[in-house]
Formats: C-alpha cells, structure tokens, sequence
C-alpha cells in the first residue's frame, strides 16, 4: 500500500487523509508553494508555511481557512506525521515530509539548489520514497550562480544608456530573486511591471532585502526610461504595454534560455539562464542525497530521468502524470 | 578567436540590422587579412572542406564522455543542434575538462590545427580533440564545435556579410558579392590579394531586379479590360536571369543565387548571343511540348558538378518571356509590348536547341481565360501570368504589372506518421513533419512538410507529439497514429526515388482536421489520380 496516490483530486495520502498540491477542490490541501499549477483555488482547509501564507491568501483570497507550520515542525493529521521543510524554489516553498508507521516520504514539491537570496534554502530530508521534480532533466541543463548571472544583468543594464532595458521573467519568484541579487550591486532604482507589484511588496515585508522599486504605471506620461531597468512578466513581452518604451534592448530570465534556438524563437535579444528549478546534476544529487529506495518523478522530462536512474544508477524510479506544468515556455 | 567571439556574441545577442552590421564591420576593420578572410568564409558557410563531420564530432564525444547513447541522443533532439549540444554537455560536468585558456587564432585553427583531422583513428581523433576542449575557454567551445564541423549558420545572412565589409572598407556591397563570389578556403591567395586590396575591381553582373508577379484579386476581372494584358502559361521551373557580357555569361536565379555552373549547357548557348544581352525567363526541362519532371532540374543546384549523364538525362532550355538587355541598351523602360516584339526577333534569329520563346496565349474574354487556366495542368504549367501590355519592367513588388492566376493547389488528407525537431529558431519544438497515406492496410509516408501551422497550433502539435510518441531513431520519432492533416501541394509526379512512389511539390499544412480520424485519410490511389496524363 502507497503512503501517497495519484487520484483524480491529485497527490492523496489516506492515513491523513489530505492532499498535496491537489488540482481540484478537497477538504484538505498541503501546498508546497504559491505557484498557479501548485496552488489552487477550493480546498477547505489549506496547509503551509508561514512565508507562504501571505502569498497564499494574495493569490486564493485573504479569507481563506489556512493553518500554516514552521519549516521542521511536526503535527499530526490523522494517522500520519507531517513536516515542512524547505525547497529553494522560491519565498516559503517547501517539500512535504510524511511518516506514517516508520516509512518516510518526502514530495518535494518544485526546488532548487542554487543559493538563492530571496528564499529559504533547500534542505536534503532523507526519506524511503522520494517525489521529485523533473522539469529540466537533461544533461544539457546546467545552471551558471544568480550571483554571476546579476552581475551579467547589471553590465547588460549598465551596457545601454540610450534606452530602457526590459528584463522578462515571472512576477512571483524570478522578480524578486533578481532584486535581491542586484540590491547587493547597486542601490540604484529598478521599474517593475504592475504584475510584480503585489509579490515584491509581501516578498519585502518577510524581510527579504531587494532593491528599492517604482511601478512603471506611476510614472508621468513624459517620464524617460532610457537606461533605466524595467522588469516585466513574460506576458508583457510584444504586448500593448510594451508600446511606451521607445527602443527597448529585451532579456528572458530562464532556464530554457540555456538552449540559443529557444531565445532567437522568442524573438528576445538577450538569455539569462536564470532558474528556480534543479538542473540535471542536482536533480541527480538530491536524489540519491535523501538515500530514497524508491523515486516518483513529476514535470517534464520524467522518462530520460527515469531511465538514467533505472540503468546507470540501478535505482527504482518511475513517472507520476501529475497536472504539474514546470516552468512554462513562455 | 577571442575577438572572433566577441564579435559573433554582439551579433548574436542583438535582433537589430544595424547593429549586427555595424558589429562585424568593426571586427573587418581591425582584424588582420587572414582572421578576416576565414571569418567571410565561416560566416557566409563557404569551407568546403570541413575539418570534421558532425557525426564524427559525437562519435568521438561518446568515446571520450562515456556517457550512454542514448543519453546523448535525447540532448541532440532537444538542442537541435550538434555543437551547441556538446558545449552544454562539457560545461555540465558530463566530461570532466579544463577551462584552458590557451588563445588560437582562426587561421591557426584552421590551417594548423584542423587540416588531418579527418585522417585520424579513432584513439588520435579523440586524444586531439580532448585537448582541443580543454585548452579552449568554455565559452569558446561552441564556436570552436562550430568551426570544426563547418556547420556555421548562425543568422547571419550573406547579405549582412557584404554589408558590413562594404561598410569597413568603402568598397560597395555589388564590389564585394562580385569578388567573393563562389569563393571558398581553396581560393585562399586569390581572397588575400582582395584584401589587400589588389584585385581588379570588375564591373559587376548584376541581375536587374526581378519583375514579380502579384496573386490576383477578385477586382481584377471587372477593373481591368483583357486586350491591356499578354498571358502566358506559368511555368513550375527556376526563374532566371541569363547576362551576357564581356565574353561571359552569368545565370542568377531569383534568390539571387549564381547557377551559371548548373547549367553549362545554356551557359555555353548564350555565349554565342550579341555583347550585353540580358534576357528573363525561367530554365525547364523541355518534353515534346510540355516541360517535364521538376525535379530533374532541381537535382542540379547544389551539385558541385553537373555530369554528362545529368546534361544527356534532363537537359535544360530556357523559356524566355522579358528582354532586359540588347547590344548595351536597357529596354527596361520600354513598354512590355516592344520588349517582345524584341525578344521574338532575338529568339528567331539565335540558335534555338537550348532557347525557346514562352507562347502567348490568344484570348478574347476573360471567360475564355478562365477556362483556359482550368487546362493548366494538363499543360503542365501551374497556372497563368497576366502581364500588363504598357508596363516598362518594375523590378520588386510593383502591384499592377505582372499578376499570377495559378491553379488552386492539390490537397489530400494525410496521417502524420513522424515528427522530428526543427532547426535553428525552432531547434527544441517538433516541426518537421513526414505525413502517409493508405495503401491497403499500411501508411506509407508521403510528404514531408515544415510550415502551415501557426505558432499556437505548432505548440500544441509539440505538447501532443512529446506524450504519443512510439518509438525513437536518432531524432526521429514514429507517433501514434491519430492526426490527420490536410496536405496542400503544387505539383504531383511519379517518382521510383521515393517509398510512395510519388513526389510532390511544395507540400504544406493547410490544415488540422482535428475532426477526421487516420481511417477517414485519403488512400495513395487517390493520389495516383492526381497525377496528369503522362506528358
Ligand atoms: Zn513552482
Ligand atoms: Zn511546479
């Protein structure tokens, strides 16, 4: 009998009965962190760590019933005793560790081990069953430190007087990793796009240091952005809102920008391979970090993970078709 | 390579014209001649003689890597790209190497270090190679990757190469495209005498800008009175402008490519033809009255020689329509009425073996056109041009002169049966496509077509393929047998080369019949039926 199931609700563990990131509504819901495809709207009771809970509540809705639990602390729902600690994807993510009877899983959620300012860092939980993520799992994803890519982004600003860079990235992990990576350069202020707004303001108030920002909406009509650094979601990107910058130089801030073919069809100048998920070695690492017997993979590419840990490692690893989606292509 | 580097991740990193010019004509302007001249040559792809095949590249990888195969073939289909995809492994950590540092310049990896290469057993290829990874900077081993193999597109067309040397040297860009033309590293002394600035700076060929043709619209047929326009049959064979002049003759198809060394025989016609003449037209090969099998002239670009058997199999003959050129006067400004009247004289006084007049079509009413437009296939024409009687010779898109009123195009339902990653922009996302058709129980492929999709459905197409895919051969992947698409092409011909038995021309999607199933896919009798009586 497995600890944890797929069931159509999503990740279900019947000794507690809860569920972990569940797509569909449920009475209870552990959420390892505020991303769209991890956090969804209709549970009656969620569960989660207090770095978590104000974005929680941004995203689901203030009045939400929301019980949240420090990162190590135990608490027992029904027959099973449940934990969270941290994942390094992104402020308050967590992997959600499970004992039930002296058997130990561990679903980890989306993670990172990269340091990271803006967020908790990962830690190895051993565990007989490990969960883990696939999203970047090939041997062509190798992520270069946040510290070296802000000093690339800081020269690529520096680099362009004549007129506003636009940086493209997520407005709930990416932003913020980038601003606290470049307050550590320069003091200077850095325009957001009003999807980052609300995040960097909660990022701000659980005492992450990032640099000091301004929303692009509250400039006058005449303001000049010209070597100024603007930080906008994806979305934006060849948008309406794009129209009021005049000659713009265009960065994305992702993992997939580590392949060239993958920018140039983007149509975006300039890559920063900058990701909060693993790459292939930590992916590899971590795995055999927690000492699992047993390995489940979730998001991308799960088979050419599979199959490395099946036939080079001898390790038992299969997929789980979960609704997770990994960092989006966009 | 340091500044080689430089220079390519400046153009490389910008989307603008300007500054990918302006980027590589301050590399020409510094550079010394030999670091310039093997940057030409690498940027335009014109080495010949590569040092090393891609396959051997990743043979060699395999062996020194340790890393399974199949692994290895994964990060091929995903990165698309040999070169790149081993740079990405190498920094991973996949194969352990040195971030060395020792500078090489072009000409010294090119002439020193390169030549051989091919020459080598297994066991000294990869001890060469090892140490050619590790004493290159990371950041350099894609290049480095990229020289080796020769595979250097990297979006930079030629245009913007003639550009920025036209823009470092003061020479123009006509100057430039003349004195590299068909240059490759075997014309090495010939490149450095140009420079240096030493080679005569000849009048240059050009082609006069083609005149196009514009797709009719519906207004045509009211606002316009038929005895203002010439027809002609369209022809489905290379269009061509053939020059003439200082004892030469220099064929330029539409792409602005040179084919004059694809087509001695018509090169070797037009060298008999009065001083310069240049005449517009299209090369076919010529049947009893119809042109024959497209792809026999295909075959011909591309290929470095032309064999007497390809000359006696498919010969060529060029079907002139336009007269640009006689005796040194430019007839372009003339009306296109007296442009014929000279070229029909031209046509009967010029031997005529390899040289044929495209016939005027004689029509009262545009019914009667239309009718006739219906019967061009049987032809073997693709359609008809209409062509304005009193239009000197536009070149570019100058609506209203010449118009095309072509066929509508063949369309079949197929089933796609592979799907295999693009190249460059779409290097991580399937978007080649082989589709089949029915015969009997079996799907054989029968077209392969890469556009037609929008971005939106190519995703969704991509998404759909990653979890229905069957099984794996190199970067081919065989799909479950779900989708069907609606295939449109231009022409149809039987062919022995292919499994189907058929070839076809210009295939494209018109559409995804999300509503149709395989079985409800056209079987390959019906494309039989496609295919014209035998002309
Ligand atoms: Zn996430
Ligand atoms: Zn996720």
């Amino acid at each position: 009998m497995n600890l944890v199931e797929l069931t159509n609700e999503g990740l279900y563990c019947s000794a507690g009965d809860f569920y972990i990131d569940p797509w569909r509504p449920v009475e209870r819901a552990l959420i390892t962190h505020g991303h769209a495809d991890h956090a969804r709207m209709g549970a009656d009771q969620y569960f989660c760590t207090p770095t978590c809970e104000p974005i929680l509540r941004h995203r689901l809705g203030q009045d939400i019933r929301l019980t949240a639990k420090r990162y190590g602390e135990k608490f027992q729902l029904g027959n099973a005793y449940v934990s969270f600690h941290p994942a390094g994807h992104v402020l308050g993510s967590a992997q959600v560790r499970i004992e039930v009877g002296g058997e130990v899983w561990v679903i980890s959620g989306d993670y990172k081990r990269s340091p990271d300012p803006s967020c908790e860092p990962f830690e190895v939980v051993p565990c007989d069953v490990f969960i883990s993520e696939a999203t970047f799992a090939l041997p062509v994803y190798s992520w270069p430190t946040s510290a070296s890519l802000a000093r690339e982004i800081l020269e690529w600003w520096n680099s362009y007087p004549e007129g506003p860079s636009l940086l493209f990235g997520y407005a709930f992990g990416k932003t913020q990793r980038i601003l606290a990576e470049l307050v550590k350069l320069t003091d200077r202020t850095i325009y957001l796009h009003g999807a980052c707004h609300e995040l960097t303001k909660i990022y701000r108030a659980s005492g992450v240091e990032l640099s000091p920002t301004e929303l692009v909406s509250e400039q006058t009509k005449d303001f000049d952005f010209s070597g100024q650094l603007i930080l906008a979601p994806p979305s934006a990107h060849r948008s309406a809102w794009m129209k009021r910058f005049k000659a713009p130089q265009t960065a994305f801030a992702s993992g997939w920008m580590q392949i060239r073919g993958n920018r140039r069809r983007r149509g975006y100048e300039r890559g920063f391979v900058m990701s909060d998920h693993a790459d292939w070695q930590d992916l590899i690492s971590t795995i055999q970090d927690t000492g699992a017997r047993r390995i489940f993979l979730t998001h991308g590419s799960t088979e050419v993970l599979q199959r490395y840990l099946n036939e080079e490692l001898r390790l038992d690893a299969r997929p789980l078709l979960t609704q997770f989606e990994g960092e989006a292509e966009a | 390579m340091e500044r080689f580097a430089k220079m390519f991740e400046r153009v490389d990193q910008t989307t603008g014209i300007n500054e990918k010019i302006a980027a590589m004509a301050e590399y020409f302007r510094q550079e010394p001649i030999e670091e310039k001249i093997w940057a030409v040559l690498l940027l335009r792809g014109r080495i010949k003689q590569t040092p090393l095949t891609s396959r051997a590249l990743r043979a060699s990888f395999a062996r020194l890597s340790q890393a399974p195969q199949w692994l290895l073939d994964e990060c091929y289909a995903h990165v698309g790209d040999t070169g790149e995809t081993l740079a990405l492994l190498m920094s991973s950590g996949i194969m352990k190497l040195g971030g060395g540092t020792q500078e090489r310049s072009l000409h010294q990896w090119l002439t020193e270090e390169c030549p051989g290469l091919r020459q080598l057993d297994d066991q000294s290829l990869d001890d060469k190679l090892l140490q050619f990874w590790s004493s290159t900077r990371p950041e350099h081993r894609f290049l480095l990757n990229k020289i080796l193999t020769g595979a250097f597109r990297v979006g930079v067309s030629d245009r913007l190469v003639l550009k920025a040397l036209a823009q470092s040297s003061g020479e123009s860009e006509a100057v430039w495209h003349q004195w590299l033309l068909g240059k490759s590293e075997r014309d090495f002394e010939e490149l450095k005498r140009v420079f240096l600035g030493q080679a005569p700076r000849r009048e240059t060929l050009q082609a006069v800008p083609f005149c196009l043709a514009a797709p009719l619209d519906n207004a045509f047929f009211e606002s316009e009175q038929p005895e203002s326009y010439f027809a002609e049959w369209k022809w489905d064979g290379i269009r061509a402008q053939i020059i003439k002049k200082a004892d030469k003759v220099w064929i330029w198809s539409r792409g602005e490519d040179m084919i004059t060394e694809s087509f001695p025989e018509i090169a070797q016609m037009a060298g008999s033809w009065p001083e310069d003449t240049i005449l517009d037209g299209e090369m076919l090969v010529w049947g009893d009255d119809h042109p024959k099998d497209f792809h026999l002239l295909q075959r011909r670009l591309g290929r470095s020689k032309i064999t007497s058997a390809i000359l006696k199999e498919a010969p060529a003959t060029f079907v002139a329509y336009d007269f640009l050129h006689l005796n040194g006067e430019d007839l372009t400004h003339l009306p296109l009425e007296l442009r014929r009247r000279h070229l029909e004289r031209f046509v009967g006084e010029n031997p005529r073996d390899r040289l044929r007049l495209s016939p005027l079509i004689s029509f009262q009413s545009w019914q009667e056109l239309k009718n006739l437009q219906q019967t061009a296939r049987e032809r073997g024409a693709e359609g008809l041009m209409l062509k304005r009687k009193s239009a000197d010779y536009t070149g570019g898109r100058k609506r209203g002169v010449w118009w095309k009123f072509k066929v509508e195009p063949y369309t079949l339902d197929a089933v796609l049966l592979y799907a295999q990653a693009g190249s460059g922009k779409r290097s991580n996302l399937f978007t080649d496509y082989t589709f089949a058709l029915w015969r009997d129980q079996e799907l054989v492929p029968f077209a392969k077509a890469y556009s037609g999709l929008d971005n939106k459905e190519i995703e969704e197409l991509d998404r759909w393929i990653r979890r229905n895919t069957k099984e794996k051969f190199g970067p081919v992947r065989s799909l479950n047998l779900e989708q069907v698409f609606e295939i449109a092409f231009e022409g149809i011909a039987p062919s022995p080369r292919h499994k189907s038995g058929i070839a076809v021309r210009f295939p494209r999607i018109l559409r995804w019949r999300k509503d149709k199933k395989p079985p409800d896919a056209d079987r390959l009798e019906d494309a039989w039926k496609l295919i014209a009586a035998p002309v």
